[in-house]
């Protein structure tokens, strides 16, 4: 099994001194859809920046496809960590939806009619190719989303990391994104606090608290356990049971 | 607020947007160094500005209303005959400065003048484009960039603005003297640590995706001989008429108001 993410004893404490991580330990294998879960402040956000080398270990390591998060490998690991950031507004900060999806591969030094196809089948997997010279301040919430997940698409990423993806979208944005994100041959590791959307998108989860992964399992598992969610601050919706398979 | 780009598929709205910027500056240098006393040249500035509006089907009440922008240099110019030094004149029974007079329709030409072709760039040009075109004419790339980000953000932060202010609005506030400005003063500040640490974020978002502290140069296509030559048609009309302005002033001299009396304000 090749591993597309390794995070080996992470630990960070932001400048102010207040410890975020705690030794983080976690595997993605390659071509898997994986959901982190935790509650707000439970360090999700710095974990993620530790991906693609943003905020730099206190202790242990991250490696990506093999290849280790260090200085030297910056420019590499940032083109195999895909970054959907939360708010789209600050992903898509281009005037155009081409310029900004072409971004990304430009500073990878893809010029020309490469930097055209890269571009236009990134927008194609999202189904957002009909926009490609709009520009993102007149797209919809959900549109943008969509389209910032084909900035990261287009530099061809080894895993997509997506920052709580559901947030302010509607139901059927919502859909459309998890049909798009299921359609994609890509592996994904899911940031979020929405229960359902994990379970519908990822067969397997994880779940930070404090700062250290507590649970690794299969989703439909760990939602079951009603005890180890109240346990982390995590709760199904009202009404919501996990269905039976 | 008004919209300024008037989008349009003419031969002035296809010409590259470097060749327009150019175009404009050496008409308004043309415009700015043709003779006061010429009034036939003035004319002529504004027959060929009138032609590139025709080329562009851009109507002219379009182009006139947008000119309020120019109204603190009109009142200045209005102003000038007035507050200005003796020899004085009278009109309609006015005692009036005749250098003020002359220095007022000075200005008023020649900002009227480049005013309105300024406005011509911005209905033919996407604001987008104008960027594109300042990027290939060298101009600071930090500049530009800055440029890029505010065009791409305005809506945001202006969105933000307006939440604010409603939600402000909404528990029973609203700005009617002087001492409501520090609630006022205080949003300022709120909006403006949002704008720093959405830039922030934005930043971030680059670095994730490559960026090295230079934009990657995309889609700005060269412009060719020809666009060029076609952009020249309008600051070189115009520069003909200003050399013929110079000609007839220097060479005939307008009576009562020559060159010499130029000097003399």
């Amino acid at each position: 099994m090749t591993e597309s993410l390794a995070v080996r004893g992470l630990a960070y404490a932001y400048p102010d001194g207040t410890q975020a991580l705690f030794g983080v330990d976690l595997t993605v294998a390659r071509g898997e859809r994986v959901a982190l879960l935790g509650p707000n402040g439970a360090g999700k956000t710095t974990l993620v920046l530790h991906l693609n080398g943003i905020l730099t270990p206190g202790l242990g390591g991250v490696s990506v496809g093999g290849l280790p998060v260090t200085k030297a490998n910056l420019k590499e690991i940032r083109r195999r960590v895909g970054l959907v950031f939360q708010d789209p507004d600050d992903q898509l900060f281009m005037p155009t939806v081409r310029e900004d999806v072409a971004f990304g591969p430009a500073n990878l030094g893809l010029r020309g009619e490469e930097l055209e196809r890269r571009v236009t089948w990134a927008l194609d997997r999202v189904g957002m190719l009909g926009e490609i010279d709009r520009a993102p301040h007149h797209l919809s919430f959900g549109q943008r989303r969509r389209v910032a997940v084909a900035t990261v698409l287009a530099m061809e990423p080894e895993i997509l990391v997506l920052d709580e993806p559901s947030s302010n979208l509607d139901p059927a944005a919502r859909r459309e994104l998890a049909e798009i994100l299921r359609s994609l041959d890509v592996t994904v590791l899911m940031v979020t606090h929405d229960l359902p959307y994990a379970l519908e998108l990822c067969e397997r989860s994880l779940i930070l608290s404090g700062g250290v992964i507590v649970a690794d399992g299969p989703t439909r598992e760990l939602l079951a356990d009603s005890a180890l969610l109240a346990a982390h601050r995590l709760e199904l919706p009202y009404g919501f049971a996990v269905p039976a398979s | 607020m008004r919209r300024l780009h008037r989008p349009g598929d003419t031969p002035v709205h296809r010409l590259p947007p470097q060749c327009k910027l150019l175009a404009v500056l050496g008409f308004a240098l043309a415009v700015v160094s043709t003779p006061r006393e010429a009034f036939w040249a003035f004319a002529g500035h504004a027959v060929l500005l009138g032609l590139v509006a025709a080329a562009a089907r851009v109507p002219p009440p379009f182009v006139v209303r947008r000119m309020a922008v120019e109204t603190p240099f009109v009142l200045f110019a209005v102003l000038l005959p007035v507050v200005g030094r003796g020899p004085y004149t009278e009109l309609w029974g006015v005692e009036l400065s005749v250098e003020g007079l002359w220095a007022g329709w000075n200005i008023l030409a020649k900002a009227s003048l480049g005013v309105a072709a300024s406005i011509l760039l911005a209905a033919t040009t996407e604001p987008r484009a104008l960027l594109l075109g300042a990027r290939r004419l060298r101009l600071p790339a930090l500049l530009v960039q800055i440029a890029t980000f505010m065009l791409r953000y305005a809506d945001v932060v202006l969105g933000e603005m307006r939440r604010m202010r409603i939600a402000r609005e909404s528990r029973g506030f609203a700005a009617r003297d002087v001492r409501h400005l520090p609630v006022v003063a205080k949003s300022a500040g709120a909006l403006f640590i949002r704008s720093y640490e959405r830039g922030e974020r934005v930043h971030l978002a680059m670095l994730s995706r490559g960026y090295d502290g230079v934009m990657p140069a995309l889609y700005d296509p060269p412009a060719s001989a020809r666009q060029w030559a076609v952009a020249a048609a309008l600051p070189g009309a115009a520069c003909a008429v200003a050399l013929a302005a110079w000609i007839e002033v220097s060479g005939i001299g307008v009576p009562g108001m020559g060159v010499s009396g130029m000097g003399a304000g």
